[in-house]
Parts: structure tokens; sequence; C-alpha cells
């Protein structure tokens, strides 16, 4: 898919919690279609401090509405001013931007996300049960408060859920529900977003019950095209760019995983 | 002109932008030999521009000659190669192999890089090393040499003059400045090098000085970079003492924005009544 500078118009900011956003943003033309990985880099205007875009995974896209939903956690001064974005507000975006998971036509598959990075999972569970594939959600959230929205997800299969409080779902990490610790061995595949701790303990997880595994990366990056050579990671056959060969690596690829 | 090390191959940006609309590129930072460049992580925002440390991650020169400048030979732009090294030999040995390369104009002499440990930077910054090295190169080389100079010195007159007499046909400059960013809650450096070269908006007025500086000095034509976002910032250089000017880190905020950067020159143009962009040139009025 051609990449694109794109001017969008927010057309709904639906606040999920204390510090989770969804923003529904179109084009002025019609959407392009997008795999389940793609990201944005979106411009954020103002402010010394946020010179450089932000990469963001594509949360949703809604064809009959033309528009495309952002999942945006408030962490740090850009994110923070597209907290606040409103509608009719624009939106600079350069996308469709990165490889995608793999889409099975069939297979009991497990997605797992923590925090934020539940994000590109919804707009996966939906193409791989458009394509016929069985479809569980592991979400982790710090605490009740700010977990996810889990409405949209449940059109597509079934959610555990995970607090480090115990507020909500089983207490404690993604890796201590039973569905990586004992049903893990049923999945025929497994995919991960999440912070670089967790994903790297279902992928350890993944490896030891011998079942392939996608994870999402998330290296910072300064244009998101593959111009700057910033957002390296380290694989088997030597530095890979997360924006234009990742963000979505097998973890067989990766070295130290 | 697009700036080294921001603008790949100039194929990372043909889903944006015509290539062959620009004046020149100058392609990623080539070495004679294979270079995975520095660990992750390389990058850090900083107020008004960014920290890199990426470290001439590139195939090499072979590579380079084998398989990137077949793809890119049919861009109807100046493409120059920005060739580095850690000895004297090593770049001109890599000189030598893009010589007979029939749509490369020139090279960019890269002795300025702050993020490599050997070399680089290191021949920018002692005057006799910037001879030697640009005079052996000059002695293989047939096409244009352009210099790149670095900011991270303490009278760049004399690395500019020096060049010059070195046999150099331009200047390029300036390369990034050496700085380093620290995340206080964590302790620890952003980059993987704890320095890395300070590129943006920020280092503009250092660099407008810096080519001010060097347009008194010498006669060769000086290539302007450093911070420029916009057609104005692009004419400030040209009114400073720049032939011509590298767009750099706008690239990545902008993709479109080296194309944008000619309209808006042309556009200046007609408003002041301009027919000659080279009357921009050093074109600074004092009084």
């Amino acid at each position: 898919m051609k990449k694109r500078v794109e001017l969008f118009t927010v057309t709904r900011n639906r606040r999920i919690n204390n510090e989770y956003i969804v923003l529904y943003a179109k084009p002025d033309g019609k959407l392009p279609d997008i795999a389940p990985g793609e990201f944005v880099e979106i411009k954020v205007e103002n402010g010394p401090n946020t010179f450089l875009r932000r990469p963001i995974s594509i949360h949703e896209v809604n064809k009959d509405s033309n528009e495309m939903l952002l999942l945006i956690q408030e962490v740090g001064e850009g994110t923070r001013l597209m907290v606040d974005l409103q509608p009719g507000d624009k939106l600079d975006l350069i996308y469709p931007l990165g490889n995608s998971f793999t889409v099975p036509k069939r297979g009991k598959m497990l997605l797992v996300g923590g925090g934020v990075g539940v994000a590109p999972l919804l707009i996966l569970g939906r193409r791989l049960r458009e394509e016929g594939a069985e479809v569980n959600f592991l979400l982790g959230a710090r605490n009740r408060e700010i977990l996810m929205d889990l409405t949209d997800y449940k059109q597509y299969g079934p959610i555990g859920v995970t607090t480090e409080d115990g507020s909500a779902g089983v207490k404690g990490f993604v890796t201590d529900h039973p569905l990586l610790k004992e049903r893990l061995k049923d999945m025929d595949r497994v995919y991960t977003c999440g912070p670089d701790a967790m994903m790297r303990a279902v992928a350890t997880a993944a490896k030891g019950a011998g079942i392939a595994c996608e994870v999402s990366l998330e290296n910072m990056m300064a244009c998101g095209f593959g111009a700057c050579l910033c957002c390296v990671v380290e694989t088997k056959s030597g530095n890979k760019n997360t924006c234009t060969e990742g963000p979505v690596f097998n973890i067989e690829d990766l070295k130290g995983w | 002109m697009t700036a080294s090390g921001t603008f790949g191959f100039g194929e990372e940006y043909e889903d944006f932008i015509d290539i062959s609309a620009l004046g020149g590129i100058v392609v990623k930072g080539t070495t004679l030999h294979h270079r995975e460049g520095n660990p992750y992580p390389r990058m850090a925002e900083t107020a008004s521009g960014m920290l890199n440390a990426v470290g001439l991650q590139n195939k090499g020169v072979d590579y380079f000659v084998e398989n990137i400048y077949p793809r890119i030979k049919h861009y109807d732009t100046g493409i120059f190669v920005n060739v580095s090294g850690s000895t004297i030999e090593e770049y001109v040995q890599t000189a030598e192999k893009l010589n007979d390369l029939e749509k490369i104009p020139g090279i960019e002499l890269n002795i300025s890089c702050p993020n490599v440990k050997e070399g680089g930077m290191s021949f920018g910054v002692h005057c006799p090393s910037a001879i030697a090295v640009t005079s052996a190169v000059r002695d293989v080389y047939k096409g244009h040499l352009m210099v790149k100079l670095s900011p991270n010195v303490t009278d760049v007159t004399e690395m500019a003059r020096g060049v010059e007499g070195a046999g150099a046909d331009s200047i390029s400059l300036i390369n990034t400045l050496l700085g380093m960013a620290i995340n206080a809650e964590k302790r620890r450096p952003l980059l993987s090098t704890i320095t890395g070269g300070l590129s943006g908006p920020c280092i503009k007025p250092v660099a407008l000085r810096m080519v001010w500086q060097v347009y008194n000095a010498v006669k060769i034509p000086i290539i302007g970079m450093g911070g420029i976002m916009n057609a104005t910032d692009a004419i400030e250089f040209m009114l400073a003492g720049s032939t011509a000017i590298q767009v750099g880190t706008a690239n990545f905020i902008d993709p479109t924005i080296s194309v944008k950067i000619i309209e808006g020159i042309k556009e200046y143009m007609q408003r002041h009544n301009i027919t000659d962009v080279n009357s921009l040139i050093g074109g600074m009025l004092i009084d």
C-alpha cells in the first residue's frame, strides 16, 4: 500500500478512562485497506518538545463510516495534546506504515495485550474472525480503572483479564492467567503487543510450549518509513527497521528473545 | 538537496514525492565495509530537535554499487554518495569504487560523523587530518568532491581553508553538533552511546553563523544545512553564503518538505522580483 501524508478530520473523541481515549478520524477521500498491525505517524502541533511525529497503532477501521480509530494513552506532552483533540480538529497523518500480523484462515489464536498495547488486537481480532480463525483475548492492565473497554473485543471472542492489583479478572500479570499458564498448548499461534517485559514473558511461554508467536515492537523512531535507521532491532539476519520490516516480528527471527 | 542519513537512498521517499524534482540527494553514509551501526536506542527527542547515534549503519560500498545504484540511477537528479571511513585508505578505496558510476556526479566526504568510535569526526576536528584525507581522496577521485565539515571545532574557517587548499570542490556544513540527553528519573542516558549528534531547528543559529564565517573565508561554493524546516530557513542560508542547501531532519516530519521548500523559494523570488537565485548567495545586507 502506498504511503501518504494526509490531513484527517477528528469526528469523535471517546473517553475510555482516566488515561485512554479513542480518536475517530476520517480523511477527505476513501480510506485504503488497512492490515492489522499497521501504524500511523501523527504530527503533534505546538511546542518544541513535540518536535517529532508520534507512532500510534491503528486500533480499528470502520469502512462504512470511513473512520480510522486510534487508541491513545496519555503518557507525555505529545499524547496529552492528542487526548485534547475535539471533533473538527485536524490530524496530520503519515500512513499506512509497517508490516502486519499473519492472518491465517483457521486455528486457535491467543491475542495477548498489555496496557495501550491492546490497540492493534481489536482490528486483528476482527480480521482473524473474518478469515475463519478462533480468537481468544488475554488483556492485562495495572488496575480496573485503566482497563480497556472490552465491549468491542467481545464480539470476536472470549476475553481473559488480569490486573496487577486484582481489582478485575485474575490478579497479577498476563503470564499468571490460566490461558497462558495452562491452556497455551491448545493454541496454534500467539500474538502479543504491550510493554517489552510482558512481550518477552509471553514469547518465553510460547517458545516453551512450541507455539508460533508474533510480537509488535514499539521501538522509538524518528521517521516511521525507513529513512532514519533509529528504530533498529537485532535479528538473526542483522539489524532490521522496526518501522518498515516490523513492527510485527516472529520471535524466531529476533535475537535474544 | 536532501541531507545524508535523513533520506535513505531516495527510495524511502518515492511514495511521497518525485525524487527527480529535487536538485540533488545525498544518500546514506557509505563505508568500505558493511557496518551494523550502534546498538538501540539510537534516537532521543530534544527541545526543537533530536539526537541520533545511528553509527553509519550501511552495507558497504560494494553492495551500494552492485545493488542500490542500479535501482536509483534513473532519478533525474544529482545523486551524491556520502563517504566515510576509519582510515585514509578506507576513504580512498571507497571513493575509487564510486569513480566510474555515470549517474554519481560527486561524493560528499564525511569527516564529521560524531557517532563512530574510530575515524569519522576525528578527521574533521583536526586540521592536518582533514587536509590529509581530502587530498588523498582528491588524488584518486575524478568527480565533484564536497567535504562535509563538523561544527564541533574551535574555528571552522581553519578547517574550511584547509580542505579548500587540499582540493575540495565545495564544502557542506554543518554536520550534527555533539550532544547528549539524560533521563533524570532513571538516571540513565537516552542513547546507547551516551553522546550523539544533535540536529533540527535548535542548531540553525549555529549553522547559519558557521556558513557565514566560511563564506567569508573560502572561494569554493558552500552547501548550507542545519535545522532547515521551510523555505524561509533555506533562503536565510543562501543569504548567509550558501550556493545550495540541504534539508535533513525536516524530512522525517514532513517527507514532502523538500519539494515544498523548492516551491517556497520560487515564491520568495517572485515576491521580491528576483530572477536569478544566485543573487541571494551571500546577499545579507549589512549597514
